[in-house]
């Protein structure tokens, strides 16, 4: 294990660094960039049991230190992904990577893990019960301990891979949530997905996007981040990803720090395609600055 | 995508809201018509996407109009002044298909581009004209650059202050081979509607990375979801679901 290794869920990542879902493809488009083998992993977009357009345009508006989307799961569908995307991962990333998945129904959740579950190339499967954009699915699942139990305990019957809940910020309570998805038998949470937002535009005098509001992410959003992933931290027993406008090594530090055994980075992706493996390079320089001599030594010291 | 930073070396006003912006030290530039590049703006999250009006030798020109606060931002910059850019964004014009007797039609702050790509389509010996509109005389920009390289440029304005009165549809020459646009949506579906001839659209939608990693600026078309950062922002006519 290097300095800056750290064990998800019994698999070992190189480092903590992880693409957040929706802001990364399926991978291979970076790899035209850089070697993306140098990522502890990522999550790829969030997939549905049929194709999806997503949300009517436009679907991306802008705020102080961040940005609101509302695209709404555009994704080829599960057939499409195991078919197309998959094969098209493979010869440039060869480590396990994270398949995010949402749904509209416990069904269509079940029905999605099952056909991941038998993909070799994915390592966990994170449960995307928060996205803010979409109606009668997604986020409804994640404001509802209730609801959020049956999901988890439904996936967790049809696959042996580990399992993460992906938790939304959009509720009063969020380790009441963490807890029902430890209770279902999540072997992880990763927090926060995109809190829910919104922007008129003064000219038009309506909402800037075509579906009102959308989730805010990007550095606005990093305080918030680290206070729920603290929060989720001592309340479960599970490991934590820590993801919420996280932009620099420093903040990957803060919030493993805050409790984060990985750290997912998601808008940064968007407005600097190398922030990830920048990030990476720089971590073992601020890690020396603060004294750290394994990034294991902080998760949760704070 | 290349990301390059970048060194003003002009900034200057074309009309009372479009700037022209000179940049230099791109290495190895491999810049095709119609594409784009994403601009950093300081005391904004997202960039800026720009089309590219011009790319010879390592200086890049841009033509863009002031338009919100990243535009605001951009039209302060002074010469010497380090800008943060990704260039090479998108899939261009296909020159390939033009024919002998292209027509470029752009209306406003669409026009930028075509200037690029009547200069490729000139270097390989085509009769080029162009149809250029605008709302009113005082927002003309780059007629004369287009005179010097174009066989034909005809201009309108909506206002008929200068050129001929009307849009670009009023102005359309007899029988292009084929036809490249870029402008407001409402001219291009009018362009839609009345083109004959094959044609290759520009799109512009709300981006927010352009480079095709957060789906924010998709499309429907025939041939499928489309990203307009991406797989565009160039579309053939004949993809796009405009018949209504």
């Amino acid at each position: 294990m290097g300095r800056l290794s750290v064990e998800l869920c019994g698999i070992e990542l190189d480092n903590p660094v992880i693409p957040a879902s929706g802001t990364f493809g399926f991978g291979y488009e970076f790899a035209e960039l850089y070697d993306i083998n140098c990522l502890g992993t990522f999550s790829f977009k969030g997939t549905t049991k049929d194709p999806r357009f997503g949300n009517p345009t436009p679907r991306i508006a802008e705020c102080s230190m961040g940005m609101l989307n509302a695209v709404g799961l555009q994704n080829p569908g599960v057939e499409a992904v195991i078919n197309e995307e998959l094969p098209k991962l493979k010869p440039v990333f060869h480590k396990p990577v994270m398949a995010n998945i949402s749904g509209f129904s416990v069904d269509d959740y079940v029905y999605t893990a099952k056909k991941l579950d038998a993909e070799d190339q994915v390592g966990w499967l994170e449960i995307n019960i928060s996205c803010p954009n979409v109606h009668g699915g997604g986020m409804s699942f994640g404001t509802d301990p209730d609801a959020a139990y049956e999901v988890i305990h439904a996936v967790r019957q049809v696959t042996k891979k580990p399992l993460i809940a992906k938790l939304s910020p959009n509720v009063t309570d969020i380790t009441a949530i963490a807890k029902a998805c430890e209770n279902a038998g999540a072997d992880a949470v990763s927090l926060i997905n995109t809190l829910l937002g919104m922007r008129i535009d003064l000219k038009t005098k309506k909402p800037v996007l075509a579906n009102t509001t959308g989730g805010l992410s990007g550095p606005a959003v990093f305080p918030v981040a680290v206070r729920m992933v603290y929060q989720v931290h001592k309340a479960v027993s599970i490991p934590v990803i820590g993801m919420g406008g996280v932009s620099s090594a420093q903040d990957v530090i803060e919030m493993m720090m805050a409790g984060a055994t990985a750290v997912e980075i998601g808008a940064a992706n968007l407005v600097d395609p190398f922030a990830c493996p920048k990030i990476i390079e720089e971590l073992p320089a601020v890690m020396d600055r603060c004294g750290i001599e394994n990034l294991t030594d902080i998760i949760g010291i704070a | 995508m290349k990301q390059s930073l970048l060194t003003v070396i002009s900034n200057s006003a074309l009309t009372s809201n479009v700037y022209e912006l000179k940049l230099s030290g791109i290495e190895g530039m491999n810049i095709r018509p119609g594409q784009f590049v994403n601009v950093k703006t300081d005391g904004n999250y997202l960039r800026r996407p720009i089309s590219v009006c011009d790319a010879e030798g390592d200086i890049l020109t841009l033509v863009y109009r002031v338009a919100g606060a990243g535009t605001a931002e951009m039209s302060t910059w002074q010469v010497g002044k380090k800008a943060d850019v990704l260039t090479e964004l998108g899939n261009g014009y296909d020159l390939s298909a033009a024919g002998d007797h292209p027509v470029l039609i752009g209306g406003g702050v669409g026009i930028p581009p075509l200037y690029y790509l009547a200069k490729e389509l000139k270097k390989q010996g085509k009769t080029v004209s162009a149809v250029l509109g605008f709302n009113t005389a005082s927002e003309r920009f780059y007629e004369e650059a287009f005179r010097e390289v174009c066989d034909d440029v005809c201009v309108t304005t909506a206002d008929g202050s200068y050129g001929i009165k009307g849009f670009v549809t009023d102005a359309l020459p007899q029988n292009p081979t084929c036809s490249y646009a870029c402008g407001p949506t409402p001219m291009m579906k009018a362009l839609y509607r009345s083109l004959a001839c094959d044609g290759q659209f520009s799109l512009e939608e709300r981006m927010g990375c352009g480079f095709g990693a957060c789906m924010g600026c998709s499309i429907q078309t025939k041939s499928g979801n489309k990203r307009v950062c991406k797989d565009g922002p160039v579309f053939r006519k004949e993809d796009l679901l405009w018949e209504d």
